[in-house]
């Protein structure tokens, strides 16, 4: 059950559009409902998706997607904004207390991986040069307090316990004395997993809220949780007012659409995420990948807007034709390389494109001065060798190669790869973006090859 | 008495906005349209039944209404509920197999679904029915992972072979056989180390603890338990994938009913890979765990107050 991008079902949703020329409402009805699959694929709760998709149709229906030449693109870039915009558009930190200690309490449902971020998180404190205490609340799980003592030894950070006890309020507030008089800077409060819809453990979390207040009340969620995670998120933000969320287990291949479930239900932003079992692996949670991610489309999005910005439309459009009807000539394979200067490095380029093999990269020659040689060989031609009505006897060749200053052998090796290009460029015309990429990564990227439109 | 009184207990609980119920949602239809059918496919697609699933099961409850002529919206409900308890029981078993001695159980299963504590019901379920059980610690790797077991051992009255922690889970599997081939044990527990079912060289040390069993206790039973989160969504499916592929799984144990998810995963898994549901997990408690009853599972998700 591998899952289809989206981007590819939207192409292929337009595919039929093709040559029909604008987008009606009923197509972007169809466009979005792939959308919502994709969202529901990804576990993202169904009411959350209705409302995603009631304001992205309203933006969608301005003249934006109906009036683009890549209607498939438009849509993905509206859902990938939006998107970014309901996760939070920038990253956010944890809040240090101006009075020390900053008290950090960690809260989620029953096997989250409270225990384990509480110390990934002591961690990235005490690399920054502070003084991390642990304390230890899961006074209920087996051997709960153990994990906590082990996992801090091994980052040789302090844990707090107290033998015996099951009251966690004392003990947190015990923990808050042995910070303060051991000029703890920051105390994390690890608490036993429970349900949202336990009221007495609910209550006990709001007991320890009340007698040590807390500056960061984080609730932590397993990444692969389905609908339910609004349930929790809803339920945990309403008793306990939490300031942020943790997304752990980001290491596996969900899609992880409980991070939007959950931040549209609380408003609250993710501030990290888990990428292993690893007592090093929290990172900083970056909305917009985690948009991506859920989205199934990689970078594909960044490297659609660097094609926006470099390409223009009508040209575009002009080359499709010249693609179906067959006359791509040397001016317009130099057009392309044109184009493709304005996009950054080729090598920058080609590596945003999914399915490229990184190694085959390596070795690819992208020189961006080869592409001068190019430009050199091809602006060395006559019209009419250029607009293929004349054909580049060897004659010729040397000639052209002493107007560019190269040599027979590498304008030969131009004409090659022209003829290469030709001939992909004759089978991609009848392609979907997603396959054009598979086949890109499949063949390598040939020496100075240009791309064709996106 | 219904046994699932528990989980509707925990389902009754929340009074969300987010929680439909389909009994409201019936009601106010009169009679049968596309909308109930909208309707229906959403209260599936909210107990993480998942799309695909989701449309299939409207799709038979379509055809369904239309050949057997339905027009009243209750009426389809209880067609419903039959196609539901249909996929989920449709050629399968839900007994657990204990041949041999000992009959091996080996519990697999990602991060913290409620591997080790499943095993301390289980242990002491065997216990109540006067059978031996050996227990082993096959979690070297997570902190305190040993430590849990064994108070877990002594919560239900089993023995418990052990290593320390960092040492090779197949090398205690490898002793705990032993030692529960010579005491003649009823059962052998094996507790494994919570994995994503991506990596690949954690899923091989997997395959290779299965295979010693396989190898040593030809004669045994051996059931895989597969421990499923019931608040885990999509990713489910993979986890089924991806774990049957390194080790037969004949089972799911689907944990933390007693929460307000409702696990309707388990529908795409039987679908995909007929891996039927064999156990199920209402509480942290040492009796929280119950044997699979379809239609009672089916009734939760439909929050039908009938046959309770
Ligand atoms: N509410 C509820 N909690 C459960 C249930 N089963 C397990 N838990 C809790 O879930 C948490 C994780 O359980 P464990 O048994 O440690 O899970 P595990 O799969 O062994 O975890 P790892 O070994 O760390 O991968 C504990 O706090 C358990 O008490 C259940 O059915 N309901
Ligand atoms: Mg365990």
């Amino acid at each position: 059950m591998a899952f289809e991008s989206l981007a590819e079902k939207l192409q292929s949703t337009f595919k039929k559009l093709k040559g029909k020329g604008k987008v009606s409402e009923k197509d972007l009805k169809d466009a979005m409902r792939e959308v919502k699959l994709a969202l529901l694929e990804a576990d993202v709760n169904f009411k959350v998706v209705k409302d995603f998709i009631n304001s992205v149709s309203e933006r969608a229906k301005g003249a934006e997607v109906l009036e683009s030449l890549t209607p498939a693109q438009q849509v993905i870039k509206i859902v990938n904004e939006e998107l970014v915009k309901l996760m939070g558009e920038k990253e956010e930190k944890i809040q240090i207390s101006s009075k020390p200690p900053t008290i950090i309490m960690m809260t989620g449902l029953q096997g989250a991986g409270k225990t384990t971020t509480a110390a990934k998180l002591g961690g990235i404190f005490k690399k920054q040069g502070k003084r991390p205490l642990l304390c230890a609340c899961d006074v209920y799980r087996p051997a709960a307090i153990k994990q906590l003592q082990v996992v801090g030894g091994q980052l040789q950070i302090p844990v707090f316990t107290v033998e015996g006890s099951t009251d966690v309020v004392d003990i947190s507030k015990q923990a808050l004395r042995h910070a303060e008089l051991h000029s703890n800077d920051i105390l994390i409060i690890d608490t036993a997993g429970r349900l949202h819809v336990d009221e007495e453990m609910m209550q006990e979390l709001k007991n320890i809220k009340a007698e040590i207040n807390p500056s960061e009340i984080l609730l932590v969620v397993d990444a692969m949780t389905g609908q339910d995670a609004v349930n929790v998120a809803e339920s945990f933000n309403n008793e306990l007012d939490i300031d942020g969320v943790i997304l752990t287990k980001l290491d596996g291949d969900t899609r992880g659409g409980a991070a939007i479930s959950v931040r549209a239900v609380t408003n609250k932003p993710i501030k990290f995420c888990g990428m292993g079992e690893k007592l090093t692996d929290l990172e900083v949670f970056h909305p917009d990948r985690m948009a991506s991610r859920i989205l199934g489309m990689g970078d594909v999005l960044s490297l659609i807007e660097k094609a926006e910005q470099a390409f223009d439309e009508k040209k575009a459009v002009e080359l499709e034709q010249k693609m179906r009807t067959q006359t791509f000539n040397y001016s317009d394979f130099l057009e392309q390389f044109e184009q493709m200067k304005n996009m950054g490095p080729l090598s920058q380029i080609a590596k945003m494109l999914p399915g490229v093999d990184a190694r085959a990269l390596e070795n690819a020659d992208l020189d961006d001065r080869k592409v001068l040689r190019v430009e050199a060989i091809i602006k060395s031609m006559t019209p009419g060798e250029r607009e293929l009505r004349d054909k580049i006897t060897p004659k010729r060749k040397e000639r052209i190669a002493k107007g560019s200053g190269t040599t027979v052998a590498q304008v030969n090796n131009l004409i090659k790869q022209f003829e290469q290009m030709q001939k992909m460029l004759k089978q991609f015309s009848g392609m979907n973006m997603n396959k054009k990429m598979k086949r890109l990564g499949k063949m390598g990227i040939p020496k100075n090859m240009g791309f064709p439109k996106f | 008495m219904g046994i699932f009184s528990k989980i509707k207990e925990g389902l009754s609980k929340t009074k969300n906005s987010f929680n439909e119920k389909l009994d409201s949602v019936i009601k106010a239809f009169r009679t049968v349209d596309e909308d109930l059918f909208e309707e229906l496919e959403e209260v599936l697609i909210m107990s993480d039944i998942g799309v695909n699933t989701s449309m299939e099961i409207i799709e038979r409850l379509r055809d369904t209404v239309l050949t057997k002529n339905i027009k009243e919206p209750e009426t389809v409900k209880n067609e419903l509920h039959e196609i539901l308890v249909n996929i989920l029981t449709e050629g399968t078993d839900s007994k657990i197999e204990t041949q041999g001695t000992p009959a091996v159980i080996m519990v697999i299963g990602v991060n913290g679904v409620g591997k080790t504590t499943s095993i301390g019901k289980i242990a002491a379920n065997y216990k109540k029915q006067g059978k031996s059980v050996v227990l082993a610690a096959a979690d070297t790797f997570r902190a305190g992972a040993i430590e849990q077991l064994e108070v877990w051992a002594d919560r239900a009255g089993a023995d418990i072979i052990k290593q320390q922690e960092g040492s090779d889970p197949a090398a205690v599997i490898f002793d705990a056989v032993n030692y529960a081939k010579n005491k003649k044990a009823d059962i052998l527990l094996c507790d494994t180390a919570g994995r994503l079912h991506n990596k690949k060289n954690l899923m091989e040390e997997l395959k290779k603890i299965y295979k010693i069993l396989d190898r040593e206790l030809p004669n045994s039973s051996k059931e895989v338990l597969l421990v499923l989160d019931a608040t885990t969504g999509q990713n489910a499916v993979m986890q089924a994938k991806l774990f049957k592929e390194a080790a037969d799984i004949t089972g799911i144990v689907l944990t933390k009913l007693d929460g307000t998810a409702k696990g309707g995963i388990v529908f795409a898994i039987k679908n995909e890979y007929d891996i039927p549901v064999k156990l199920i997990g209402v509480g942290e408690g040492i009796d929280d765990l119950m044997e699979f009853e379809a239609e009672d599972f089916v009734d939760a998700i439909l929050e039908t107050e009938e046959n309770a």
